[in-house]
């Protein structure tokens, strides 16, 4: 009988999860009358429109990943070496992101960095997308923090800072060529998730006015009927793929240690 | 640079390996929030006023509010329960070992699968040229959308929200199902309980912060979700975050200091419901250990 029951619930979440994505592929494949095709994805991959944002939004992406992995990666370490009573505070910021919905935080951008503010950054294309970078890893920074502390927290710091220090090593190799080594794997899903976070997102890039990928599929939402769902298949095989990354890099990784 | 080192290895000197990311915080987090916090107290004169706050309660912008929150409610009350569901199934109902792998990667997956690209999905499916629909029409006779279906409408939303909120549910709630011991379980038997009175008086009780924790969260998460909602209804749908987004385009209240006190109005929601899953998951994790 509870087999039966978790047989059902399973069977329920399975149905509602596998339809859609049945539903997303064939209508993506509709294009062409009477006879299923790839049109849609041709169509999609052609447009220019969608090379040029899905390119800015990628390098976005990156960008937001070198930012945020130079910004968490030594404030985790220093707080876990020399400052442990302030972790409270630190891990009580990088959940704020959750906290604070992201159309308020870019609201805010808008207003405090306008044309007329002292920190004029809307004012130019440049100082926009310097903005909506920092705003991608403020929206990524739970998810990169989280990994980036769980992967310092399995190695032990203090040993590794204190055997590079009496090697005669300064700070900056000492993060650079000791810590983000034993960390990369963290990093590395911290990145793959920031990536599939960047890839989409929508509400930042609209209220800023940079042409991302985001509000390029919601104004191909509005003007074209088979692209969209083709949109949609791409951007979940991404998700998918950043998710896998996240579960194969350690095993990756932990192969190359036993050898050692 | 030598001559530093012994500088920094003072302790009063430590703070300053916090200072970037303080400052980070400080102005692409903290500034901007307190900014509009503020902005909400103060009228077009720069003097201290309540009176933003009152305005909120216009019929446009409280119904506004209203179906945000009875849209959140209903997707996070059903992706609650059918998480949990799934998550008992897949932890102790049973099943196949590899299937709860497979589930917890395909959530960590799905949870993530939010925004415009869902929206499109669900068009996919359910629109009206959809994948169900016209599997439903052309199989089994029924239109749904002659029976008062819309996918655009209040339960159409509802299920593609529930469609993040499931995994989510799932993620979360898996942690706390794996922390039931296998000795509760077997002392209640032992002192002769029966199956429901182990969950009634045992499990539940021990599951309930998780629960209403995990609740609160999914609340939030869909009260903030604007993006689905704007590729799916195309802006129309009046939901707050839709309002503040259209209002932050283009000053649709005409009033500035309203868009503030709406943003005010939305943090204080999300706010208290964040604040309900903290306090809840510290009095879950008293058995996690």
């Amino acid at each position: 009988m509870k087999r039966f029951w978790s047989w059902a619930a399973f069977g329920f979440g399975f149905c509602y999860f596998f339809l859609p994505m049945v539903g997303m592929v064939e209508f993506s494949l509709r294009m062409r009358r009477g006879t299923y095709s790839l049109d849609a994805y041709r169509s999609v991959l052609g447009d220019p429109q969608f090379q040029a944002t899905f390119g800015y939004s990628a390098v976005m992406a990156l960008l937001t990943i070198v930012f945020g992995v130079f910004v968490v990666v030594p404030t985790v370490y220093w707080v876990r070496l020399k400052l442990p009573r302030l972790r409270p505070l630190i891990e009580f910021i990088t959940l704020l992101p959750l906290v604070i919905p992201p159309i308020v935080i870019v609201f805010g951008y808008i207003r405090l960095f306008n044309t007329s503010s002292l920190l004029p950054m809307t004012g130019s294309a440049f100082g926009t997308d310097v903005l909506l970078m920092l705003g991608y890893s403020v929206l990524s920074l739970p998810y990169m923090y989280r990994a980036v502390d769980t992967g310092l927290a399995a190695i032990d710091i203090s040993t590794l800072t204190e055997a590079a220090q009496s090697l005669g090593a300064s700070w900056p190799v000492i993060l650079l060529r000791v810590i983000l080594p034993n960390v990369l794997v963290a990093v590395l899903s911290g990145a793959f998730l920031t990536f599939a976070i960047v890839i989409g997102e929508y509400v930042f890039a609209a209220l800023l006015n940079r042409p991302a990928f985001g509000p390029f599929m919601v104004w191909a939402g509005g003007n074209k009927a088979y692209e969209p769902a083709a949109l949609a298949v791409m951007t979940f095989a991404l998700t998918w793929g950043c998710m896998a990354l996240i579960q194969l890099v350690p095993r990756l990784f932990k192969h190359q240690r036993a050898h050692r | 640079m030598p001559k530093l080192r012994p500088l920094l290895k003072g302790r009063s000197l430590n703070w300053l390996g916090v200072v970037p990311f303080l400052a980070f915080a400080l102005l692409f987090l903290i500034l901007p929030t307190m900014n509009i916090v503020t902005g909400a107290f103060f009228d077009a004169e720069g003097k201290l006023t309540l009176q933003n706050i009152g305005n909120l309660f216009t019929p446009e912008i409280t119904n506004a509010f209203s179906l945000s929150i009875r849209l959140s409610l209903a997707s996070s009350i059903i992706g609650c329960s059918v998480g949990f569901a799934i998550a008992l199934a897949v932890c102790l109902g049973g099943l196949p070992r590899g299937l709860r792998a497979v589930t917890m990667t395909f959530s960590g997956v799905a949870s993530n699968f939010a925004g415009v690209p869902l929206s499109f999905a669900y068009m996919a499916t359910l629109g009206r040229v959809g994948f169900v629909t016209m599997l439903l029409r052309d199989w089994f006779g029924v239109n749904i959308y002659t029976m008062g279906f819309n996918l655009i409408g209040f339960w159409g939303l509802v299920m593609t929200y529930v469609f993040f909120q499931i995994p989510l549910m799932v993620l979360i709630i898996t942690p706390a199902v794996d922390g039931l011991r296998r000795e509760w379980r077997e002392a209640a038997e032992v002192l002769g309980a029966s199956s429901s009175q182990y969950w009634r008086m045992v499990a539940l009780p021990v599951l309930w912060p998780s629960l209403l924790g995990t609740l609160a969260l999914l609340f939030a998460n869909s009260f903030g979700a604007v993006a689905t909602a704007i590729a799916l209804t195309g802006s129309l749908l009046s939901i707050a975050p839709i309002l503040l987004f259209n209002q932050i385009r283009g000053d649709v209240l005409q009033d500035p200091h309203l868009g503030y006190a709406l943003a005010f109005g939305m943090i204080v929601i999300t706010g208290l419901s964040n604040g309900v899953y903290i306090v809840m998951r510290s009095r879950a994790e008293r058995w996690m250990k």
